[in-house]
């Protein structure tokens, strides 16, 4: 009789088996950000952790104490508004130039032999094979002021003077090209390789260009393979924190910068905490448009 | 309802996996040392190593390059570290956040070797010395590359005056071949408002932002990079020319520079108006698991010849009396590395900072590095 009631609390094998995405969600996505959310309204104190707890419970009353001070600072101070749009410039600069450089690399995948399309998205895949910091830090072997290509184009007499790449925008930009491709070549990838040939046979024998094909079929028709790379190149280049820090300048502000500030040199833990919050806003606005725009693409197909 | 069963049995048995990970770890002695980057010979044949030689404890060593690390780590707690070494200026306000626990001085069987009027000294900061033991000490200078810093001056670089880097038309000409600070606003803020004259642990906002700041501003534009500990590599490679930097990693990179015999000179100077200096302490974190270890460790490193030996390695002065005469005579009498009573004199410490101003001093920072 017991072993039998023990088994009916026990889920079954298939709610166990969907259960784990959302318990996964649960414990890496909804819990983290209701810590991180409930420290954005404490104050700092000299303690292990240090804040206050929001919650104290004392003579038969609970008490609740709310610092909303932390979200006020935050645009008090024109730093933090400077810091979030310069993120989302940088983030948008580089979602543009990997999008320039990956989308041919994808259309020649998926337009090459289907034999070695496996091998060349094997060659896109492979550099993550070496650790995400040292492909970083190779960079700053190359682009150094005595680096591979300052001292290549001195040696072509090029240039007289070493050129100044390092610890700029531009490396920066560099860094994160080149760290998310893979993001957005697979996503074009699967998308053009989808994409039915007939179609540009029909705009050619129609007399169209194939500049006027490209423009007009292909890339209407990979609409949802750039938006999806986009979205996973943009996303987690607005808090990238390595990739500023290692090749950026020291005037290279980005949120992720303030973050470490506030949490590392202010100990300040509920105004780094809010600082978060607003930059999980932020992205969750393009976010809710992706998916917006998937559901669409899937209804429509 | 085989099936069903056997993805119990696979759950259960993955579970079992991870539970029994940590506990696999048992039966061995372990130590988890966290200290600063290029503090000890890390290689075989250093500290470390002949320490798990003697002791059969298995030590994982890492390192970090800023208190503010460090700090965030303690914090968080079950930081997973058994002996850490934050600085004087911060280990006050850790001491009362309760991250410590107190020393066992019975198993500290060569605490008697310390430096008694260093242990002096740090009561400011730990009083009765109950928390902590000193490790290093230093100063905050300035580092400079012989040659060229001399071509840049046409042959007579005032390096023995902050007037070299605070003076903007003298960093002008530190630009072309690389001028550089630490990334540390209390180190260079200090620094700044002591040569203006200002106390270097000032409490007023307007200290910082509006002397401290303009002066640093002019010079800007004159400035590599920010970074504490990139310049090792760099001036002894002829990256750069001159940097405001700690005196044994400017030492450490003058070692370096002789090692490669590539004809870069590195030099230290403790210009004449003063400079910082400031102490590492080593500490048991509150809630360390191998208490006893790290005891083992703390005692190790206070045997005159051990923390001699990591002097001779590192370039740093120690806080132990007894180990000065197994210190090298070229360090020992280095006046870089043991400064002369005149010298001495015109040293400031660093303070520990309240919230408010620690807030204005990375504010101020930051708009020194972005202009915003």
């Amino acid at each position: 009789m017991v072993k039998l009631k023990w088994k009916k609390l026990l889920p079954s094998g298939r709610t166990t088996v969907i259960g784990i995405p959302f318990v996964w969600l649960l414990l890496f996505l909804v819990f983290p950000f209701a810590i991180v959310f409930k420290i954005s309204f404490a104050e700092m104190a000299i303690a292990r952790p240090p804040f206050t707890e929001l919650f104290s419970f004392a003579e038969e009353k609970l008490s609740v104490m709310l610092n909303v001070g932390n979200y006020l600072f935050l645009f008090k101070d024109k730093l933090y508004v400077y810091a979030y749009l310069s993120s989302l410039k940088m983030a948008a600069g580089a979602t543009f130039l990997a999008l320039l450089v990956g989308y041919p690399i994808a259309y020649g995948i998926a337009r090459a032999h289907p034999g070695i399309r496996n091998l060349l998205l094997l060659g896109i895949v492979l550099p993550s094979w070496t650790p995400f910091l040292l492909r970083i830090y190779a960079w700053i072997g190359i682009l150094k002021t005595n680096g591979l290509v300052n001292n290549l184009l001195m040696k072509l007499g090029l240039i007289d003077t070493p050129l100044h790449m390092l610890h700029t925008d531009f490396a920066v930009f560099v860094g994160i090209v080149y760290a998310y491709l893979p993001f957005m070549v697979l996503p074009l990838y699967t998308n053009l390789v989808k994409l039915d040939e007939s179609y540009l046979e029909a705009a050619a024998d129609l007399g169209a260009k194939p500049w006027k094909t490209f423009i007009f079929v292909t890339l209407p028709l990979s609409k949802g393979g750039i938006i999806a790379g986009s979205m996973l190149v943009f996303i987690p280049a607005v808090g990238e924190f390595v990739i500023p820090a290692l090749l950026g300048g020291p005037d290279t502000l980005m949120i992720g910068k303030v973050l470490w500030d506030e949490f590392f040199s202010n100990r300040d833990w509920p105004v780094a905490s809010a600082v978060a919050i607003v930059m999980l806003l932020l992205l969750i606005i393009p976010m809710m448009w992706f998916h917006k725009h998937q559901t669409q693409e899937m209804e429509t197909v | 309802m085989i099936m069903k069963r056997s993805f119990y049995a696979l759950l259960a048995a993955t579970v079992a996996m991870f539970l029994c990970a940590a506990p696999a770890a048992i039966g061995k002695e372990v130590l988890h040392v966290y200290n600063w980057s290029d503090y000890m010979d890390e290689g075989p044949g250093g500290p470390v190593s002949v320490f798990e030689k003697q002791t059969k404890i298995d030590v994982t060593y890492d390192v970090f390059d800023s208190n503010e690390v460090l700090e965030a780590k303690l914090l968080a707690g079950k930081s997973g570290y058994d002996v850490v070494f934050p600085s004087t200026n911060f280990i006050g306000r850790q001491i009362n956040a309760g991250v410590f626990q107190k020393l066992d001085r019975s198993k500290l069987k060569n605490y008697k070797h310390l430096d008694k009027n260093i242990l002096r000294v740090l009561e400011a900061v730990d009083p009765g010395n109950k928390y902590s033991i000193p490790y290093m000490w230093g100063t905050t200078g300035l580092g400079y590359n012989v040659k060229k810093v001399q071509a840049a001056f046409g042959g007579n670089a005032p390096v023995d005056s902050w007037d070299m880097i605070f003076k903007p038309e003298n960093a002008a000409k530190l630009k072309e071949c690389g001028l550089v600070m630490l990334d540390d606003p209390s180190e260079i803020l200090s620094l700044t408002l002591h040569y203006l004259g200002l106390d270097p642990n000032s409490l007023d906002a307007k200290d910082y932002k509006e002397k401290a700041l303009p002066l640093l501003n002019s010079i800007r534009p004159y400035i590599k990079y920010f970074h504490s500990s990139q310049y090792i590599n760099d001036l002894a490679n002829g990256d750069i020319c001159a940097v405001i930097g700690w005196s044994g990693d400017i030492l450490q990179s003058r070692d370096r520079a002789d090692e490669a015999g590539a004809g870069v000179e590195v030099a230290y100077s403790i210009p004449k108006e003063g400079a910082g200096t400031w102490f590492d302490m080593i500490a048991i974190p509150s809630d360390a698991d191998n208490v006893d270890n790290a005891h083992k460790f703390l005692d190790f490193l206070m045997v005159p010849e051990v923390i001699a030996g990591i002097t001779n390695y590192v370039s740093y002065p120690n806080g132990n009396a007894d180990a000065f005469p197994f210190i090298d005579k070229e360090i020992r009498e280095d006046k870089a590395i043991y400064p002369s009573e005149e010298t001495m004199k015109g040293l400031f410490t660093m303070k520990n900072m309240p919230p408010k101003v620690s807030r204005v001093r990375t504010r101020v920072w930051t708009q020194l590095k972005t202009g915003q």
